[in-house]
């Protein structure tokens, strides 16, 4: 983990509700902290140049496009085998994302995961039963977790001074029907 | 594709700027000389884009492994509860995907905290909250390169070629 200086938390708040649409947006958000418009611009090169910005540009919800069959599928691979296991998996261009996760035993033994997002179910079902043959994983438990109802997608809110107790949270709105 | 309908300039921005937003006194404009738009018209469809829920946001992702401390979560919740429960979670502020997903283990968000105090305090007081049991399993590694998500226009276009930008 990596300690931000009190100007970057400063200006990682300003910016994860997103720039704004409008033809100076790094101005729009020095006005708001109080900074310079190339102060804004210079911040957000070095939090790029420092990896603690992974990318910058359209965050785009692949369900309003027409990918609704997603799936997460869970391996439990050695550990030794899980760097070369994933190398070969991320080889597949309909992988959108390749971790390894912590166990949580006895309850989830699994700890490779990888997502997919397509269009049909049965098209994904072919790529994960292509992607098992040709990485020669067929002897390893797995599961695929296909997503139904999304109740929440935004980016991560960072509060940089919570509170001491969290309040109780207060429920808001419903969930977004699949 | 069972989608919105999107114009050749929204498929152009949506290829092109999910990554290497210009850092530039006028992106907008940027944009559209790279794509042989204009200003206006970049602006008008980022609008309409996000105003459609295409877009969530034009905006950064932040690395969680570099700041803060998250993880993802899973809870098995009975189904004529998985309702309340699921808003009962997503109201908190530091959970920013939550999903049902087909399993035993049916509610799955992910929570994003400051460190790793608040992230068990945060996991903590949504057992508390739900009376039912949290698992956590935070990232360790992190095999791919996220550059944005690769669309293909229809099942027969090819995708973009991500050969020369991705690394992972």
């Amino acid at each position: 983990m990596l300690a931000l200086t009190d100007r970057q938390q400063q200006l990682v708040s300003a910016i994860q509700e997103g720039l704004p649409l409008l033809p100076r947006p790094y101005l729009a958000i020095g006005e708001r902290m109080g900074w310079s418009e190339a102060e804004v611009i210079a911040g957000l090169q070095q939090l790029q140049q420092q990896g603690i910005i992974r990318r910058m540009g359209l965050i785009v919800r692949h369900h309003e496009l027409g990918y609704r069959a997603n799936a997460m599928v869970v391996w439990n691979i050695p550990d030794p085998l899980i760097v070369d296991t994933a190398q070969r998996l991320t080889q597949f261009d309909f992988i959108s994302l390749c971790y390894q996760r912590r166990r949580c035993l006895p309850h989830w033994p699994f700890n490779l995961y990888c997502m997919i997002h397509g269009q049909a179910r049965q098209q994904v079902l072919a790529q994960i039963d292509h992607m098992v043959q040709q990485c020669q994983l067929t002897h390893l438990p797995r599961e695929v977790l296909f997503s139904q109802r999304r109740f929440k997608q935004r980016g991560a809110y960072y509060n940089f001074n919570p509170s001491p107790h969290l309040p109780a949270p207060s429920p808001t709105g419903g969930p977004r029907a699949h | 594709m069972d989608g919105p309908s999107l114009t050749a300039l929204d498929r152009q921005l949506l290829d092109q700027f999910q990554h290497q937003f210009p850092l530039t006194p006028h992106p907008y404009a940027d944009i559209a000389a790279q794509i042989g738009s204009s200003e206006e018209a970049v602006l008008e469809r980022l609008q309409q884009l996000q105003q459609n829920g295409v877009v969530s946001r034009v905006g950064v992702v932040i690395n969680h492994r570099r700041v803060g401390a998250s993880t993802l979560a899973a809870m098995a919740v009975p189904a004529e509860q998985l309702a309340s429960v699921a808003a009962r979670v997503t109201a908190y502020p530091e959970v920013n995907h939550n999903y049902e997903r087909e399993h035993r283990l049916n509610l799955w968000f992910v929570v994003t905290a400051t460190d790793p105090d608040h992230l068990a305090r945060v996991i903590g007081a949504i057992e508390h909250d739900t009376g039912l049991s949290v698992l956590s399993m935070p990232m360790e590694s992190d095999f791919h390169i996220n550059l944005g998500f690769p669309l293909c226009w229809s099942l027969t276009d090819a995708r973009p070629d991500r050969s020369s930008t991705t690394t992972g």
